[in-house]
């Protein structure tokens, strides 16, 4: 008798779309690949602090479920991963994934550090997963409960790599107490058969400096809202505190819609989450700061989910001054900053002085989305976002047959929206995967 | 008890969440001293692939037979060292947790008393775990099939998905036809396609799907079982009996009355009326209001939604996008018409959505900031009292037709549904998600999924989304065939109990059962979910709970108060 | 004059207000006066609230509580004004017509500044029981309806209908103060807990169980604001209401009158009761009853409330009362039936001056019930 194998589903991303996707058809019973590009899952997830509006610490929630992907005895993840070809059609896919060398040995690596910390280049590194705000080693993982906790030397920083040298001795190889770095370490290239695909790649954020009024990349002061989540999360640059050039600001202005409704950066879109992070992240000031001042300006207050009108009345509450106009520029007087704005219900021009200024900056399609796009054989919305076959009736199909899209490629969304239609791609996967297996396939 | 319990003690220092407030060495030391323990050992992460190949390798070559990990809360990752132990032979029930993270390192600041109290814990959680027992872990098989509570466009996209993964589909509606509250749609948003252009194909895919059986005129009557093993009785022009692994919950929402803000007029002028109605008006179209065509329109929205004295503080959602939508509508059937919108936010925030809003106000329509106030006649017209909130300024707003955008609310009988299927509902009326950020569609009870506004208002490409998300919900089991059961259940020892009856009282799942043959109580295990509730109240202690016996808590107090 | 608008917008809550305009959109004042309480609430949050000492438009607010009433986020605009009101009134910033009526409640219980012996002339020869000596049902008077000529017929009809009904109740006779209900509202916080100090250990010394006001602006300030405990507290229209449900009044003649009825805002708007009072009007035989369309909830102020009986306020040409009385007379009825002494005076003044007197006749429910007793 002939042991059939059961068909598979790839999941490309492994954010919280992605790991909810391949969580639900693995716990059917069907093989999963997911493929990450970056050294471990968790995406945006793993940036955030506290989630709306519960307040839920995000690692919290999230690592349970990052820990079942690296665990499940069906899922198979490729982290540092990405896919270069995808061929053949629906039932029968053909993908091609590159593992990029991590230069680190996965089955001797425990996660101890010791490569970091002797690393010739620690501290000196741009970290981008705490947006900058923080230094690395040229050897790393990205926050302390990666998964997999196995460390990666950074191609474009490691001395070695980029120059051909590290001093007489590598100072990661002698830390290492399993001899766990390994510099042959070639990238590979795997061969997978799938019936299924669900693409979750995720989003950007816009760079502010698409808006230069604001002022940001010219005063320290002016940060975009990711940066203010890092450094609001515990595990980030400053430990949790919030300490701007060396200081607790005094006052916060929150400016939300930077970039999006916007005909001059191109995003004529809503960016949809904003309203309701700047909300938490002005509870979070009040919280952390006790004694700062807060003002948010906004043009329309977008809080529309379960509990999110609730918690926009709880952070009013709080002594947070919502005024509505939107600023139209941030400049500095003496050591401080100044938000020019028209308060619309004062009819007047008002000019708020303030320590720190956070934008709220739009989601964007990620910056490589028209080459993953071409690569995948899909189309795109007119902004730029993955292309629903229709939507209203097909929602979660790509314009490739048999190619699902799940969470912010398609277009920015919460959390709850985003797990939601995670599982509706997963859905749609597990149809196509019972077809399979009974076809024979 | 045995005498050589063969404990194994991993003390986690999770980078530095533990470590830098608690002496871990400290700890190790103490705890390698404890009586039973066979070995102690710290780790900076207990949880990374080698912290559990620690555990698997010590359990095969010690031969422990117990495992207690002091780390992080057991919510975290004790099924990750369950399974490390099993792996290496200890049965997952003899693993204990000491949680010396969130309710030490994380909560004390002095490194003298953190490590104290972390000592006092790590004593506790094994001084139980020498009196722990193995426990199997049971499954038990799924029925395959699911039973769909609605027919509208959730219960439709839900069923569907069931049925094309191959399993039978029952889909229970309570009127005469499908596609629910859509169904009264004319065309929808962003798109302004008709509603009829997708909704008879989606109803018709369903009607004649192999899979799917459709109860019209029907309701769910009863549902007993248990998750992959319901039993559902559905009441319509006969009774019948379903037997079903899964259920789908997608019983919709129902439209605020605005007779309830009495102030707006809504009943008592002909020119008020609900964006519902005005639905309707554009479907077949008739746009006149007391036999002329309106020549100043006015949308009021947020009529029964983020109004705290009401008792209705959510915003519902899709609102300001049908108010768009049915503005664009009526200017472009009315061109010479005046349409004004009254709001306090503008909330097109979905895809296309600011877009339409921006098409929306390049029409023609105009947009004023301020929540009316109150509706009079003025002449043969109605008069919107508002204050314009940037003109700062009350004006009487003169229409011949003014449209409410009424919210959502859970339906009436919402109550009987949560009774039927003991779910619960958020303090907004609407059915309960097992959690708000990554639970949407599951719910507290296991094998019972929502789809759609039953959970909360939502426009169709979530709904659809989520229904299909509840479909998934229900495939798991249906497609893996079985589903785990609690293991650490409630037993009665048949001596000792009085049948008194009291804990079939307090059991909020209804495991328990007097015997009618020996008077005894009896607990169904598959039911039982090991709350201990019914162990606490017995008044002849003849309930144990397993994992929780008597003797383990005992032992837990006495090693924490020394 | 400072203001600490910070701790003025955390005392009263103001953070949660997202200026949607409800408040000013409702409030009956704000067409015809500057005043503009979302604004305000705005100016107090930001900061940028100017002196108030000079801002006129404060006292024109009747303090109808159609903001309070209507606010989705529960925000209490209406307290924001008696706030600002109560400040000036400890600055001493405040309009002399206010000061003399606060002063003469000081010294004589009443705002009229009649003497306190005169209280009870209102009643004499009806024989009533002082409450003091113990009663079941306590009938507060009011200030308004003991003293104005034109009002005592009011009591004077209650106190029969209660003697013929058989009911067991009393009066507290000239030791009767005034209720405080405007003395709140135009800010005067300090005079206003007095007579709360003294008014309710004396209710509640009377041992009754139920106590009925003449003004639904007693009935208001007794029911929500002195906290009186085991005395359930009504407007007479809805005892009398109860009593006609329960035959204890029979209706002997008939008043043949095409009859409307105006909602006062402190019996309508602030505490729902619309029913009661039409229950009344339409049970007396021959009364045709008309409807207004500006009823119930959305009934317009006279403008007698919050302090408006003293205070003249900024716009006196375009007064509510004219436009209610037209509104009145348009319906063809002949009678605009009030149930609060304050409506009666206000909108009979304006039936005088909008010369409407040959169409239209302002009486108080009690008195079209009197002539049918």
């Amino acid at each position: 008798m002939e042991s059939r194998k059961k068909p598979a589903a790839l999941v490309i991303g492994a954010g919280i779309a992605g790991i909810q996707a391949a969580l639900d058809i693995a716990s059917a019973g069907f093989p999963v690949y997911l493929v990450e590009r970056e050294p471990s899952v968790g995406g945006r997830m793993s940036q955030l602090d506290k989630t709306f509006p519960t307040l839920d610490c995000s690692a919290c929630i999230l690592t349970p479920k990052m820990v079942d992907v690296g665990q499940h005895p069906l899922i198979n993840l490729m982290t540092y991963s990405e896919v270069t070809a995808v061929e053949g059609e629906a039932g029968a896919f053909h993908v091609t994934v590159k593992k990029k060398p991590r230069y680190v040995d996965e089955d001797k690596c425990r996660g101890c550090g010791d490569c970091a910390t002797a690393c010739r280049m620690t501290g000196r590194i741009v970290d981008t997963f705490n947006q900058g705000l923080g230094k690395r080693a040229a050897v790393y993982v990205s926050f302390p409960q990666a998964v997999p906790l196995i460390y990666t030397v950074d191609p474009t920083a490691c001395l070695y790599l980029t120059r051909g040298v590290c001093g007489k001795t590598f100072k990661c190889k002698d830390a290492c107490p399993s001899g766990a770095i390994n510099f042959e370490q070639k990238e590979q290239l795997v061969e997978l058969d799938v019936a299924t695909i669900i693409v979750a790649t995720g989003f950007d954020l816009m760079d502010p400096r698409k808006k230069p009024e604001f002022g940001y990349g010219m005063y320290p002061n002016v940060l975009t809202g990711l940066e203010f989540e890092r450094l609001c999360s515990a595990a980030g640059p400053t430990g949790g505190k919030i300490i701007v050039n060396g200081k607790e600001p005094k006052q916060v202005v929150f400016i939300h819609c930077v970039g999006s409704r916007d005909s001059h950066t191109g995003v004529a879109y809503c960016s949809r989450i904003c309203c309701m992070y700047t909300a938490k992240h002005a509870h979070l000031v009040r919280d952390k700061l006790p004694e700062a001042q807060v003002t948010a300006f906004y043009m329309d207050v977008r809080a529309f989910g379960k509990g999110y009108e609730e918690f926009y009345d709880r952070v009013k509450q709080e002594r947070v001054l919502y005024r509505r106009g939107e600023p139209s520029e941030v400049y500095k007087r003496g050591d401080k900053l100044v938000v020019r704005a028209e308060d619309t219900f004062l009819r007047k021009t008002v000019e708020v002085e303030t320590d720190v200024v956070v934008l709220a900056t739009a989601v964007v399609p990620r910056s490589d989305a028209a080459e993953v796009a071409a690569l995948l054989g899909l189309e795109r919305s007119p902004d730029g976002f993955m292309k629903e076959a229709h939507p209203k009736m097909r929602p979660i199909e790509s314009t490739r047959p048999g190619v699902f899209i799940a969470g912010c490629n398609q277009g920015p969304k919460d959390i709850p929206d985003t797990v939601a239609q995670a599982k509706a791609a997963a859905s749609s996967a597990m149809v196509a995967l019972t077809r399979s297996a009974a076809s024979g396939k | 008890m045995e005498a050589q319990p063969r404990i194994g003690v991993y003390i986690c220092h999770c980078g530095t969440n533990i470590a830098a407030t608690v002496d871990v060495e400290a700890v190790r030391e103490f705890a390698a001293h404890l009586p039973g323990v066979v070995i102690a050992r710290n780790y900076t992460y207990m949880c990374s692939e080698p912290g559990q190949g620690l555990i698997k390798q010590d359990c095969e070559e010690l031969g422990l037979k117990r495992v207690v990990v002091a780390s992080c809360s057991p919510r975290m990752h004790e099924p990750t060292f369950q399974k490390a132990a099993q792996a290496g032979g200890v049965n997952p029930y003899r693993v204990e947790m000491a949680n010396i993270r969130e309710q030490c390192s994380w909560v004390h600041k002095e490194r003298g008393d953190a490590t104290e109290k972390a000592k006092r814990l790590i004593a506790s959680a094994v001084a139980k775990a020498t009196w722990l027992e193995p426990l199997e872990k049971r499954e038990v098989g799924v029925t395959p099939g699911a039973v769909i509570i609605g027919g509208g466009v959730a219960g439709l996209v839900a069923a569907l998905d069931v049925a094309d993964a191959g399993f039978p589909a029952y889909l229970v509606e309570q009127s005469d036809h499908l596609g629910g509250r859509v169904a009264d749609l004319n065309r929808t948003f962003p798109e302004l396609e008709p509603v009829a252009e997708w909704l008879p194909q989606l109803a018709e895919r369903a009607q004649s799907h192999p899979n799917i059986t459709v109860y019209l005129h029907s309701h769910v009557a009863s549902v007993d079982g248990f998750v992959g093993n319901f039993e559902v009785k559905v009441s319509g022009h006969e009774d019948t009996f379903l037997k079903v692994g899964a259920i789908v919950v997608a019983t919709g929402y129902n439209a605020f009355d605005p007779q309830r803000k009495p102030e707006l007029g809504y009943g008592q002028y002909p020119q008020v009326m609900t964006t519902l109605e005005m639905e309707r008006r554009l479907a077949e179209g008739d746009l006149t209001v007391n036999g002329k065509t309106p020549k100043d329109i006015a949308f009021i929205k947020c009529v029964g939604s983020r109004d705290v004295q009401l008792g209705n503080p959510y915003c519902s959602r899709v609102c300001c996008m049908v108010s768009a939508k049915q503005a664009r509508l009526l200017k472009e059937q009315l061109p010479d018409s005046h349409v004004t919108v009254f709001y306090m936010d503008v909330r097109t925030f979905g895809k296309r959505g600011e877009e339409f809003y921006d098409e929306t106000r390049q029409a023609g329509i105009l947009y004023r900031r301020g929540n009316v106030s109150e509706i009079y006649r003025k002449g043969d017209r109605v008069a919107l009292r508002v204050e314009d909130t940037f003109l700062r300024r009350t004006i009487e707003h003169e229409a011949d037709l003014v449209v409410l955008a009424v919210g959502m609310e859970a339906r009436q009988d919402a109550g009987d549904i949560a009774a039927l299927l003991k779910l619960p509902r958020s303090a907004d009326g609407f059915f309960l998600e097992a959690h708000p950020k990554l639970r949407p569609v599951d719910t507290a009870v296991d094998g019972v999924f929502l789809a759609g506004c039953c959970q909360g208002p939502k426009d169709i490409p979530d709904t659809i989304s989520q229904a299909k998300a509840a479909a998934s919900s229900s495939l798991i089991p249906l497609i893996h065939g079985t589903v785990p059961v609690e293991s650490a259940t409630a037993i009665v020892d048949a001596e000792l109990c009085a049948g008194c009856g009291m804990c079939v009282d307090v059991c909020p799942f209804g495991a328990p059962a007097i015997d009618p043959l020996w008077g005894v109580s009896v607990v169904n295990a598959v039911l039982c979910k090991g709350c201990g509730t019914c162990a606490a109240i017995c008044p002849s202690k003849a309930v144990r709970l397993q994992h929780f016996t008597p003797e383990q808590i005992l032992a837990q107090v006495d090693a924490l108060v020394w | 004059m400072q203001i600490d608008t910070l701790e003025l917008s955390e005392k009263l809550g103001l953070y949660g207000c997202i200026q949607c305009g409800k408040c000013a959109g409702g409030c009956p004042v704000s067409m015809k006066t500057t005043l503009d309480v979302r604004y305000l609430i705005y100016e107090t949050l930001t900061g940028y609230l100017p002196d108030p000492t000079h801002m006129e438009e404060l006292w024109d607010c009747t303090c109808c509580f159609t903001c309070v009433e209507r606010c989705p986020k529960d925000v209490k605009p209406a307290e924001l004004i008696i706030g600002l009101r109560s400040l000036l009134v400890e600055n001493g910033t405040i309009p002399k017509a206010v000061t003399d009526a606060l002063q003469g409640i000081f010294r004589q219980g009443n705002p009229l500044g009649f003497a306190r012996e005169q209280r009870a002339a209102w009643a004499d020869g009806l024989d009533i029981k002082a409450a003091q000596e113990g009663c079941d049902l306590l009938y507060f008077v009011g200030c308004t309806p003991a003293y104005d000529l034109r009002v005592q017929p009011i009591p004077r009809a209650l106190a029969k209908t209660f003697q013929a009904a058989g009911l067991n109740f009393g009066t507290l006779g000239i030791e009767e103060s005034c209720c405080g209900n405007e003395v709140r509202r135009v800010g005067e916080q300090g005079l206003f807990e007095m007579l709360v100090e003294e008014g309710k250990p004396l209710i509640e010394s009377t041992g009754a169980k139920r106590m009925v006001t003449t003004s639904p602006h007693c009935m208001n300030t007794f029911k929500k604001e002195y906290g009186l405990s085991g005395v359930e507290v009504m407007h007479y229209t809805q005892l009398v209401a109860q009593l006609i449900a329960d035959k204890k009044l029979e209706f002997s003649k008939k008043v043949e009158k095409k009859v409307t009825y105006h909602d006062p805002c402190f019996l309508g708007k602030q505490n729902h009761i619309f029913d009661e009072p039409r229950a009344i009007l339409q049970s007396i035989p021959g009364v045709k009853f008309l409807e207004m369309d500006r009823s119930r909830e959305r009934s317009l102020c006279c403008e007698g409330g919050g302090g408006r009986m003293w205070v003249e306020g900024t716009n006196m040409e375009e007064r509510l009362a004219f436009q209610r009385v037209h509104e009145a007379a348009d319906t063809g009825a002949e009678v605009l039936a009030v149930a609060c002494p304050f409506c009666l005076l206000t909108l009979e003044d304006a039936v005088k001056v909008q010369k409407l007197d040959d169409r239209l006749r302002v009486m108080d429910i009690m008195e079209l019930v009197n002539l049918a007793l």
